[in-house]
C-alpha cells in the first residue's frame, strides 16, 4: 500500500532529500553492542562490551589492533568491519614500507572515509553497516575518531556508539572537563563507567564481556582481555550508576538484542519522516 | 601419426598464400613484430659529479658544485643539484641531471599533496630516504634505472639524518656521506677531521669547502661554483652561487708530474 518507493537503491534520493539505504545502514550501528572511546592530553582509550552469540560460544572480539599505535572498536556488522580493518592495516603497513614511519591518524581517516564514501554513491554497492571508534596516538597526540556508514567521520574528544550508547554519551558529556588532565588509569576508569551506564541494571561488566585498549605518549598500543581486565574493573560494581541518578533514561531501549550476533536482529523500522534535519548522525 | 613425415610436402605453397607458413613464426603485415624491444637508460648524458655531506654538532651540511657535464664538456655551469624538500629535508643528487629533475618534480608534487591535505608531519629526511630507496630500487628492477646517486640530509624528529641512495637502490645512513669521487677524496678528509674532535658549524663548513677544493683540483668533472645547504632544527638554509675560485690556485699545476 504505502511501501517506501525510495529505499530500493542507495543512489536514489527521496523527495525529502534523504538516502534511505544509507540511513538504514546507520541503524545497523545501533544494533551492535556499545563501545566507548575517549582521550586525555596524553592517552587514548577504547572500551567495548562484548557479546557471546550463545551460551556455547566465546565472546566476540570487539577491539582490534591496526598498528602499534592504532586500535579500532566496532559496532555493527562485524564482517564489514573486518574489511575496513584489513584496509587500515594495509595502509599502515604500506606507510612503514614506503616511508619507514607510522601512519598518522588524519591520513588514515581520510583514506578510510574515501573508501566508505564510494559505497554510498554506487548502485552496485551498499554502505558499510558498521560504525567504528578509532583510537590512536601520533605526532599530533592522542586521537579518537568515529566513523559512520554514511562515510562521515568525526574527530572526537570522547564518543560512544552502539546499543544504548546514549547513556554513555551522557556520562561523557558530564565529565568532559575531567578528561584532558586525567591520568592513564583515571581515563580507563571514566571509560568503564561510561560503558557500564549502557548496561541494564541486572548486568555488570566482567572480565569476560569487556575489553580495553590503551595507547599514549611513550607507550605502544595494548589491548586487555579476560583476566587482564580484572584489575581495571576492581571496585567498579561498588560505584553508583548514572552518577547516582538511577533514572532509567533509556527504559524503552531494553529491546537490546539478547541473542544473535550484531545486526542479525529484526530489521529496524525506517527512520520516521519529518525527523530532524541532520539525520545522518548516529543518535 | 606417422613419425618423421615432413609437412612441407602436404601443404602446397598457394593453399594459404600470404598467411603464416606451417612451422614458422607468425608475421602479420603492417605490425612491428620484428622488433618490440625497448631501450632504457644505459648511461647518463648530462651529469653532475660529487656531492658531499656531513653531520656536525647541531645540524647537517651538504654541498655540491653546479656543473652539468656533457661527457668531458663542461656544458652547463649553473645547474642547481641541491634542493630544499621541506624544513626537515634536503635532497642533493649526482648522476644524470634529467633524472634528478624528474625525481625532484615528483617529490615536489608529493610535498604539495601533503600540504593541501593539511597533513601535519611534513616529509622528513628519513621518510624521504626510505621512499627514494623504494623508487630507485623499483626502477632498477624494471631495468630502467634513474641514474642517480643521491644524498638525503635533514632531520628525523630531533635527530640529524644523513643518508645515501644510488641508482640500484643501495641505501645507507652515515655521519658523512659522499657520491662520485667524493667517496674517495672527501670521506677520508671528513673522518680524519672528526677524529680530531667535535665539529662545530664553522669547522664543518670549512671542512666541506676544503673537500670541494680538493675535488675541484683532482676531479676533472668538478667546478668552482657550488651550493651549500645547512639544515638545523630551525630549518633549511641554502647558500647559492658560492665560489671556490678565490681560494684555489693552479700555480702548482706545472709541478705535477707523472700523469702525462
Amino acid at each position: 500500500m504505502f511501501r517506501n518507493q525510495y529505499d530500493n537503491d542507495v543512489t536514489v534520493w527521496s523527495p525529502q532529500g534523504r538516502l534511505h539505504q544509507v540511513e538504514y545502514a546507520m541503524e545497523a550501528v545501533k544494533q551492535g553492542s556499545a563501545t566507548v572511546g575517549l582521550k586525555s592530553s596524553t592517552h587514548a582509550v577504547l572500551v567495548a562490551l562484548k557479546r557471546a552469540s550463545s551460551e556455547l560460544a566465546a565472546h566476540q572480539k570487539k577491539i582490534k589492533p591496526v598498528d602499534e599505535h592504532i586500535a579500532v572498536s566496532i559496532s555493527g556488522l562485524t564482517a564489514d568491519a573486518r574489511v575496513l580493518i584489513r584496509f587500515m592495516r594495509t595502509e599502515c603497513r604500506h606507510e612503514h614500507f614506503a616511508h619507514d614511519q607510522s601512519l598518522s591518524l588524519n591520513k588514515l581517516m581520510e583514506r578510510v572515509g574515501m573508501k566508505m564514501q564510494v559505497a554510498t554513491q554506487r548502485y552496485d554497492k551498499r554502505p558499510y553497516g558498521v560504525g567504528l571508534l578509532i583510537a590512536g596516538y601520533d605526532e599530533d597526540g592522542p586521537h579518537i575518531y568515529q566513523t559512520c556508514p554514511s562515510a562521515n567521520y568525526y574527530d572526537c574528544r570522547a564518543m560512544a556508539i552502539g546499543a544504548r550508547s546514549q547513556s554513555a554519551r551522557t556520562y561523557l558529556e558530564r565529565h568532559l572537563e575531567d578528561f584532558p588532565n586525567a591520568a592513564r588509569e583515571e581515563l580507563i576508569r571514566h571509560a568503564l563507567r561510561a560503558l557500564r551506564d549502557t548496561l541494564p541494571n541486572d548486568m555488570e561488566l566482567t572480565n569476560k564481556n569487556c575489553s580495553i585498549a590503551v595507547v599514549g605518549v611513550g607507550e605502544k598500543l595494548s589491548i586487555y582481555d579476560d583476566e587482564d581486565v580484572s584489575p581495571y574493573l576492581e571496585g567498579l560494581d561498588q560505584e553508583e550508576r548514572r552518577g547516582g541518578t538511577a533514572a532509567a533514561r533509556e527504559a524503552p531501549a531494553s529491546t537490546a538484542p539478547s541473542a544473535g550476533e550484531e545486526g542479525s536482529a529484526a530489521p529496524s523500522p525506517p527512520p520516521a519522516a519529518g525527523d530532524q534535519g541532520d539525520s545522518m548522525d548516529t543518535d | 601419426m606417422m613419425a618423421g613425415v615432413s609437412l612441407t610436402g602436404v601443404f602446397t605453397p598457394n593453399l594459404w598464400s600470404g598467411g603464416p607458413a606451417p612451422g614458422q613464426l607468425y608475421n602479420f603485415p603492417a605490425t612491428k613484430t620484428q622488433n618490440e624491444s625497448r631501450t632504457h637508460t644505459m648511461y647518463p648524458s648530462t651529469s653532475g659529479t660529487s656531492v658531499v655531506g656531513l653531520v656536525y654538532d647541531g645540524g647537517v651540511m651538504v654541498a655540491a658544485d653546479s656543473l652539468g657535464s656533457y661527457g668531458s664538456l663542461a656544458r652547463f655551469r649553473n645547474v642547481k643539484r641541491l634542493f630544499r624538500v621541506t624544513d626537515k629535508a634536503v635532497l642533493a643528487c649526482s648522476g644524470d641531471i634529467a633524472d634528478y629533475q624528474f625525481i625532484r618534480e615528483v617529490i615536489e608534487q608529493k610535498v604539495r599533496d601533503d600540504e593541501i591535505h593539511g597533513y601535519t608531519p611534513e616529509l622528513n629526511a628519513c621518510a624521504l630516504h626510505c621512499w627514494l630507496t623504494r623508487v630507485l630500487y623499483n626502477r632498477r628492477s624494471r631495468f630502467d634505472p634513474l641514474w642517480l646517486e643521491s644524498v638525503v640530509a635533514g632531520y628525523k624528529g630531533d635527530t640529524p639524518f644523513l643518508g645515501f641512495v644510488d641508482k640500484i637502490g643501495t641505501a645507507f645512513e652515515a655521519k658523512e656521506v659522499a657520491t662520485g669521487f667524493g667517496v674517495h677524496l672527501a670521506i677520508p678528509m671528513i673522518r680524519e677531521a672528526r677524529e680530531k674532535g667535535n665539529l662545530t658549524r664553522e669547522a664543518a663548513r670549512k671542512l666541506l669547502v676544503d673537500c670541494l677544493k680538493v675535488l675541484y683540483y683532482r676531479d676533472c668533472r668538478a667546478h668552482f661554483k657550488y651550493q651549500l645547504a645547512d639544515i638545523t632544527p630551525e630549518g633549511v638554509t641554502i647558500h647559492d652561487d658560492l665560489d671556490l675560485k678565490q681560494e684555489t690556485s693552479w700555480e702548482v699545476a706545472s709541478f705535477v708530474r707523472g700523469y702525462d
